[in-house]
């Protein structure tokens, strides 16, 4: 277990979501350490996924949302007026469930964020590609063919491919809504090992429906609940001896 | 308490807790028959303990299978998870309780064979106590109840002192009397092994502690 940094990498002071008059998120409080992989559970509505796009201000594209409190990344308040949204996402990427690779070729899909930022030098762009690809442990399956489409690569190397673009610029957090659900078991293992492998170098938040996959890649989950943070904890203290008779329940298979 | 939402996990869960609990119903006959045979004579108690020994070897063997595939298939977790663990250490705890009831029907089968010893009152007593432990570590197991096992554990020093004054009687006797030492000997076998039934029945109480709050309160000098 790492040592929990001074500062957590994130820090969520007493954050509510609305959608219109529905509450999503309820008065959440939690911090999120550097260099950890922290699993967000529970079933679906409870507000995960509408936590996990907060952290990069994705909810802001959804009309009718409404926020209150405060998310920090090291301390700076991410909806403070003059943060550039942009150079957030850069900092805070993010990994969807369905691979959305662009009808592009391989190599242009990772230079897609870097050319958006104005790296032009080919050799640096090459280099950066190369970078990612290896950091998302596809580098070997696909070096000899980076012209090709990034549509003929099968599903689990094409989410692949979207970790080595969310990583090609460098963030500092990672958010992966249900990353591996549409892969079949050798691609979602590769995807766990990834994880592992990128927790040395970033923080990594997960939402996932696989109790299996939370307990094996993450070192704290958070158990959400009618949009409520029931209880945060080690995860292997949330999976052999939880405190929350909910959690309890609901890591046991007994809700409904 | 919530049931599972999928009934035959829950009723694999069930069949579990019920293997154990006949597990230990068996073994606690055993216990009161074999020392029954020493006490009384009786050699064809013995030989029930020996027929028993078969049943609740064949319950170890089912419920570690059942165990084994529980793992395999659910993934248990939580108090599931805690439940699989105590089950597979108690398992070994019952099965050794019934090994010992059969040590001691060989000891009273050899025993009934010689001329009859003075049998001393704490003898039965010991063999009370230590089906008593085991029963109430059982009724802990059932009920989920931590008081109960923690009284378990603290009633072993009962057993303990109990055995160590049988030794020393026994000891007196042989001493005093060679003839006896062979027999002697031999009961003081069925002593020792009384109280190793009280320590299994110590060892299950604690895994009922475990089962129910989480904490292991085993060996707390070692941590």
């Amino acid at each position: 277990m790492s040592e929990p940094a001074a500062r957590p990498k994130l820090e969520i002071r007493d954050l509510s979501i609305h959608y219109g008059t529905k509450t999503a998120v309820k008065n959440l409080n939690l911090a999120i350490a550097e260099r950890e992989v922290l699993a967000l559970i529970g079933p679906s509505g409870c507000g995960k996924s509408t936590f996990l796009r907060c952290l990069n201000r994705m909810n802001e594209l959804i009309p009718a949302a409404r926020q209150d409190g405060h998310v920090l990344l090291d301390g700076q308040d991410i909806n403070a007026r003059g943060v550039d949204v942009v150079e957030l996402r850069r900092r805070v990427g993010m990994v969807f469930q369905k691979s959305n690779p662009f009808p592009k070729s391989i190599f242009e899909n990772v230079a897609y964020g870097l050319r958006v930022a104005g790296l032009n030098d080919k050799a640096e762009l090459a280099l950066r590609v190369e970078a990612s690809l290896q950091h998302a442990a596809l580098w070997d399956e696909v070096k000899d063919r980076l012209g090709e489409s990034a549509l003929s690569l099968s599903g689990g190397q094409q989410q692949r491919l979207c970790i080595a673009r969310a990583l090609a610029v460098e963030p500092e957090v990672v958010l992966m809504d249900e990353p591996a659900s549409a892969l079949d078991p050798l691609s979602t293992a590769k995807i766990e090992e990834l994880m592992h492998e990128l927790k040395a170098r970033y923080t990594i938040v997960i939402v996932t429906h696989n109790m299996q996959q939370a307990a094996r890649v993450s070192d704290q989950t958070a158990f959400f609940y009618m949009g409520e943070l029931i209880e945060v904890g080690a995860t292997a203290q949330i999976f052999t001896n939880p405190g929350v008779k909910r959690t309890e329940d609901y890591v046991t298979g007994k809700f409904g | 308490m919530a049931t599972h939402t999928d009934r035959a996990y829950e009723r694999d869960l069930n069949k579990l807790r019920e293997g154990l609990l006949a597990m230990g119903a068996r073994v606690e006959a055993m216990i009161a028959e074999c020392v029954l045979s020493v006490v009384q004579r009786d050699s064809r108690l013995a030989e029930h303990v020996l027929k028993s020994d078969v049943a609740v070897n064949r319950l170890e063997l089912e419920v570690d299978d059942l165990c084994r595939k529980i793992i395999a298939l659910r993934q248990p977790a939580a108090s599931d998870l805690r439940l699989i663990t105590t089950a597979v250490k108690i398992v070994t705890d019952l099965e050794r309780v019934g090994d010992l009831a059969v040590n001691i029907a060989e000891r009273a089968v050899d025993l009934n064979k010689s001329e009859p010893m003075p049998i001393y009152d704490d003898l039965p007593r010991l063999a009370q106590l230590a089906q008593e432990q085991l029963q109430n570590a059982l009724e802990a197991f059932v009920k989920g109840d931590v008081e109960q096992a923690e009284r378990v554990l603290k009633s072993d020093d009962f057993l303990d002192a109990l055995f160590v004054k049988l030794f020393n009687d026994l000891l007196q006797l042989m001493m005093e009397d060679s003839k006896t030492i062979r027999r002697a000997t031999s009961l003081l076998f069925v002593a020792k092994h009384l109280e190793r039934i009280g320590d299994h029945a110590t060892n299950v109480a604690e895994m009922v502690i475990y089962l129910v709050k989480g904490t292991d309160v085993r060996h707390p000098r070692s941590r």
